[in-house]
């Protein structure tokens, strides 16, 4: 939709005066600046407060370093789990109907209504020393709570939405006649799938893995339950951030910190270049 | 004759498993805990002067952080789609900043600019204003994290609003506050509160953001799920389950009354509630 485009000229009888629009705009800018526009450039402005050296000091060295490998490692599993449930969730609630979806849908949401710190303690209940399976699993000498699958079981369970809440409103609004027509024509089932429905969601779906993978990255309180916060073993990113500005070494924090922005605002940055119209509800 | 898509069993099959694995399996768990407890000690753990200071603290603040978005929200969704002026779209795209930034990136930043010495701490300072390491900063950090809700609810249906009904009143001799209050407004009432629901079911559960501005002062300053965090690191796991479940309960009530109060206004066109 290009707004105004289509939109009959307004005349004056439908517009606020002038100084009225200009007072609007003045505190709708005001509150962005002190609530969004400041905090971002104070991470920059922090990190490089100090210099450019000591900003890639900060950066390179190992705990820092650990702390991206880890952080990639999760996001390139939990990513990948995502994109695949996200798809199939979405073809299932969008392309068909049947007893229950309404409820299916309620539950795809309900992580995103439970807060991540008790996202995270559910996977210590289940797997940690004194879990359901804490007996078993430390008799076979395997790992989950302050180990990576503990990790990226959190991270997993907090961005499992976002994705197929990207896809369903578009993959409803969509229809299927397409895919019925590709199907008469003799296509099979995955062609179809793979020529035509996945074109038609190309945009939403890349949208979707990029939140994704920006939230897998940044993950805070979830991870901080399943962590145990080990320096150079289970440290994300988020969580060498938390350290570091504990320790007071608030230009390091800010550092590390300007890296997860930098995601951030690359995610943001790609569907304002590629002229996304319809905007998310995530 | 319609044709029936194929892969419904794949698909279905594919949802059910992950989120049976992933989301209830889990999601019972706290349930089983609970119920291992004795009533006499989940009665005590959940109405503990400091857990009832949290819950407290938690679902007024939130209230609060996502009434603020209610009103900026409409404000913002309003500028954004009828006036022009400079960097529009700039401004339009960053609205989705907090979906995307880490909550501990916004909580060390928001910390550091609204503290004592900060970029904006330093101007509320001589007023008496105190943000930072306060309940105030609570409510700073959640509007932050809430911000584009109600602004992305409200957006699409102010573009998809018919003028000729503005330009019909205004002929009939309408003010344009009039228009503006009792057409206009009542039409966005819908997709405003969704925004709400949504921004405060956001707010309720943040911690990342939060307990770096709080102070996190038992009693004072300190939210639920910093509660939570706190049994959980001295491995009370059962006041830890305990605190969540009451936590999460009344948190899906309060939800539940509120978008039932916006169901009887009728469900908002193209937006889901939580």
């Amino acid at each position: 939709m290009t707004a105004g485009g289509l939109r009959p000229p307004r005349g004056r009888h439908v517009d606020e005066p002038r100084a009225v629009r200009w007072i609007l705009v003045g505190i709708a800018a005001l509150f962005l600046a002190a609530f969004l526009v400041v905090p971002l450039v104070a991470v920059f402005a922090q990190a490089l407060r100090e210099g450019a050296g000591v900003y890639l000091a900060a950066l390179s060295e190992p705990a820092a370093r650990a702390a991206v490998t880890l952080t990639l490692i999760v996001a390139a599993i939990a990513v990948p789990v995502n994109v695949l449930y996200g798809l199939a969730a979405a073809w299932a609630v969008s392309k068909f109907s049947f007893p229950g979806r309404h409820a299916l849908m309620t539950l795809i949401d309900l992580p995103f209504s439970v807060s991540p710190v008790v996202a995270g303690m559910l996977f210590v209940l289940l797997f940690g020393a004194r879990g359901f399976f804490g007996p078993y699993l430390s008799e076979h000498g395997i790992k989950i709570i302050f180990a990576l699958p503990g990790i990226v079981l959190a991270t997993i369970f907090v961005t499992s939405p976002i994705i197929a809440r990207e896809l369903i409103p578009l993959m409803q609004s969509q229809g299927s006649e397409e895919e019925e027509a590709a199907l008469t024509l003799g296509a099979s089932g995955w062609r179809t799938f793979l020529h035509v429905s996945l074109p038609k969601v190309r945009w939403a779906l890349l949208y979707g893995t990029l939140l994704c993978t920006a939230r897998a990255m940044g993950e805070f309180g979830a991870v901080s339950v399943v962590s145990g916060h080990i320096r150079g073993r289970t440290m994300t990113l988020p969580l060498h951030v938390e350290v570091l500005y504990n320790e007071y070494r608030t230009t390091a924090a800010f550092a590390a910190a300007s890296v997860l922005t930098l995601v951030a605002v690359f995610t943001l940055a790609v569907p304002f270049l590629v002229e996304r119209r319809s905007r998310p509800l995530v | 004759m319609r044709r029936t898509l194929p892969g419904l069993p794949l698909a279905l099959g594919t949802t059910l498993s992950y989120l049976g694995l992933v989301v209830l399996i889990p999601v019972s768990t706290l349930f089983v805990v609970s119920s291992s407890m004795t009533w006499e000690r989940f009665v005590e753990v959940v109405t503990s002067p400091r857990t009832l200071a949290a819950y407290r603290l938690s679902f007024s603040a939130a209230l609060l952080a996502a009434t603020i978005n209610l009103v900026f929200g409409v404000l913002l969704a309003w500028v954004l789609e009828r006036y022009r002026f400079p960097l529009r779209r700039l401004v339009d795209g960053i609205v989705d900043l907090p979906f995307a930034l880490p909550t501990a990136v916004a909580g060390i930043s928001l910390a550091s600019i609204y503290a004592k010495d900060g970029w904006i701490g330093r101007w509320l300072e001589p007023l008496g204003v105190q943000i930072a390491f306060t309940r105030a900063g609570v409510v700073v950090a959640l509007v932050f994290v809430g911000l584009p809700f109600v602004v992305r609810t409200v957006q699409p249906v102010l573009r998809d609003l018919d003028p000729e009904i503005e330009e019909a009143a205004a002929t009939l001799g309408a003010s344009r506050w009039s228009i503006v209050a009792r057409i206009l407004l009542p039409g966005l009432a819908v997709p405003a509160l969704t925004g709400f629901v949504l921004a405060l079911a956001r707010a309720l559960g943040e911690y990342g953001s939060v307990i770096f501005i709080s102070g996190n002062m038992p009693m004072r300053s300190e939210i639920t799920p910093l509660l939570i965090m706190i049994q959980l690191e001295q491995y009370d796991y059962q006041a830890a389950t305990a605190i969540a479940l009451v936590f999460l309960l009344a948190s899906f009530a309060l939800l539940l009354v509120v978008n039932r109060l916006t169901a009887v206004y009728g469900a908002p066109p193209g937006v889901r509630g939580v």
